[in-house]
């Protein structure tokens, strides 16, 4: 036998080695893994680590969280590859569950979108209704001297995430074409997080779509230092749910042994425990003076506060409930 | 705007306090990639014996194969080993996405070619005389091999130092097949992947204080590849017998 062979030999047995260690390890000796996978609007908050840190203090549970856009996680959740995903996004969630990849939604928080800009405001869109100041910044955008594309007023996500969906409906309601839009010169696609968006906009001084939870986070901590020009109104409501990724999937049996269901259920279950919705709805209240999310648990079986309860209904429930009967997996609790 | 000598001098607290967390994420890079080098020397090594010693048709075009590969983008590694390892894949029953595991072979797979590539090379540069001389002296096939080897222990090392500073200076397949996974107790979550969060949340100095740790790393590496081929030149030579009869045959012949 050659030296090369034999140490092939060697190599072969280490890699091995790693492999069934990592086996071995995760399925005998480590605590039940969680995968979240989740948006990063809900993730750079910081929110998140601090629902971990309660959640694993309490259960004998990992909690993996996959920080991701709405998009990501979604196609995570069809490969098989999360547990539960946590978005904000609900026609993407409306159609998750129709094709019978998620089970029991619950809607969870909400809070609002805002429109970022300059501090000067050139667009003028400043107390305008969302079509006007979208009006007004394509006026801006078509009236720049710079049409090289050096200049760019309005930043966008562009990574298919929850707030780049609301975006693009947004657009749609005042009347364009989003596609049209996005070609234009003065309009840049970040293709990123919600936190490096932020970032992109402020070096460039642009106008943007954002939430208002990693903004205020970003804008009280100084790192960025455009203001919220437009505040809460119905077209600008933000709803989170959580969704547990069904086990059983006809389609790919193999896939979806793996999902852990049942811890899935009880880290819903968690989050919508009163305790969870007051941390949730507390969450930053010191650091920025006001709350970042709001828990909608409470909220939608009191029916108030108004109009807030109806615009949730309107945007984020489908055939007048958070999660119709045949998107169901047990667990009848969570909707009496 | 952000305020960088702030930042910088904020980085420098933490890294001088011996924050926890910031050395937490520096030994999990380090673990990680070392573990990568080792796993793929381990393979890489024979193979680019393999491909050294063995005549055989298109040896060329390996050659220049693995040689190309050193320039493989990590995403696109990244993206095939996510799509490989996803639990809808071809190896998703193993569960291992998301692990340590997954980094580490995907971070050895990353540095193979570079292994193989200069290996080669520095096994093809040796004077195939010692090879001769090894067998006139009794040696068999495979102690003539290894007596090669060690004369081109140089260019070896030196594939491995680059090679660890391409895995730990890696972000496609830690951020990809790893998840960047910061808490629990499965953490995945190292150097390249955490600048990136902490810069994405607007924690800058923690971002700042990482990339400097990173640098330091990076350079010590490379400060230590200097005066390895320094000094183990001169050790190579002595441990090697048959470099030293080599060079007294010559002499006699002289």
């Amino acid at each position: 036998m050659q030296a090369w062979q034999k140490l092939l030999i060697v190599a072969a047995l280490a890699t091995i080695i790693v492999v069934a260690g990592t086996l071995v390890y995760f399925n005998y000796f480590s605590k039940r893994r969680l995968f979240i996978s989740t948006t990063t609007s809900l993730y750079d908050t910081g929110l998140l680590d601090e629902i971990e840190a309660d959640y694993e203090a309490t259960h004998n549970v990992d909690l993996n969280i996959v920080a991701v856009g709405t998009g990501i996680a979604i196609q995570h959740a069809k490969n098989g590859d999360a547990d539960v995903v946590l978005v904000h996004s609900p026609s993407v969630e409306k159609s998750f569950l129709e094709d019978g990849y998620g089970v029991n939604r619950k809607i969870i928080a909400y809070n609002f979108f805002t429109i970022i800009g300059p501090e000067d405001d050139p667009a003028g869109i400043t107390g305008k209704t969302i079509t006007e100041a979208l009006d007004d910044i394509v006026a801006y955008g078509e009236s720049l001297a710079d049409q090289s594309g050096q200049t760019q007023i309005w930043v966008s996500r562009g990574d298919n995430s929850g707030t780049h969906s609301k975006e693009k409906s947004l657009w749609s309601k005042a009347g364009y074409d989003y596609e049209s839009i996005a070609e234009e010169r003065w309009y840049a696609s970040a293709g990123q997080g919600m936190g490096a968006t932020l970032n992109v906009a402020n070096q460039k001084e642009a106008y943007c779509l954002a939430d208002i939870g990693t903004y205020l986070k970003f804008y009280s901590d100084g790192t960025i230092s455009l203001p919220a020009l437009i505040l809460e109104e119905q077209s600008l409501l933000n709803v989170y749910s959580v969704m547990a990724v069904n086990p059983t999937v006809p389609a790919n049996q193999t896939i979806h042994e793996q999902i852990n269901f049942n811890d899935a259920m009880d880290f819903i279950q968690y989050l919508i425990s009163p305790e969870t919705q007051q941390l949730i709805t507390n969450y930053g209240k010191d650091t920025y003076g006001q709350s970042l999310f709001t828990g909608a648990v409470q909220p939608l079986i009191d029916d108030t506060p108004q109009p807030i309860v109806s615009w949730i209904q309107d945007y984020a429930f489908f055939d007048g409930s958070e999660c119709p009967p045949q998107y169901r997996n047990g667990y009848a609790e969570l909707y009496t | 705007m952000v305020d960088i000598l702030g930042g910088i001098a904020k980085a420098f607290e933490l890294i001088v306090s011996g924050d926890p967390e910031l050395y937490g994420i520096v030994s999990r890079s380090l673990l990680f990639s070392g573990t990568a080098v080792i796993l793929a020397a381990l393979w890489g090594t024979p193979l680019a014996m393999l491909i050294a010693f063995k005549d055989f048709r298109g040896k060329t075009v390996i050659k220049t194969f693995f040689s190309t590969l050193i320039g493989l983008p990590t995403v696109v590694l990244g993206l095939i080993l996510f799509l490989i390892f996803s639990r809808g894949g071809p190896l998703g029953f193993l569960g291992l996405l998301y692990t340590p595991a997954s980094i580490i072979i995907g971070q050895a797979i990353l540095v193979t070619p570079i292994l193989i590539s200069i290996g080669v090379s520095a096994i093809e540069s040796v004077d195939p005389e010692i090879m001769d001389l090894a067998k006139t002296l009794g040696a068999s096939e495979s102690q003539a091999q290894i007596a090669v080897l060690k004369e081109a222990i140089n260019g070896i090392l030196l594939s491995n130092i680059a090679s660890f500073n391409r895995a730990i200076a890696e972000l496609g397949v830690v951020l990809l097949v790893g998840g960047n996974i910061a808490g629990g107790g499965n953490r995945t979550d190292v150097l390249t992947t955490a600048i990136s969060r902490y810069t994405q949340r607007g924690e800058i100095d923690f971002a700042i204080a990482l990339g400097i740790l990173l640098m330091i790393i990076i350079f010590a590496i490379n400060l230590v590849v200097v005066i390895a081929r320094k000094a183990n030149y001169i050790v190579a030579l002595v441990k090697s017998p048959f470099s030293k009869m080599k060079r007294s045959v010559r002499e006699t012949e002289r």
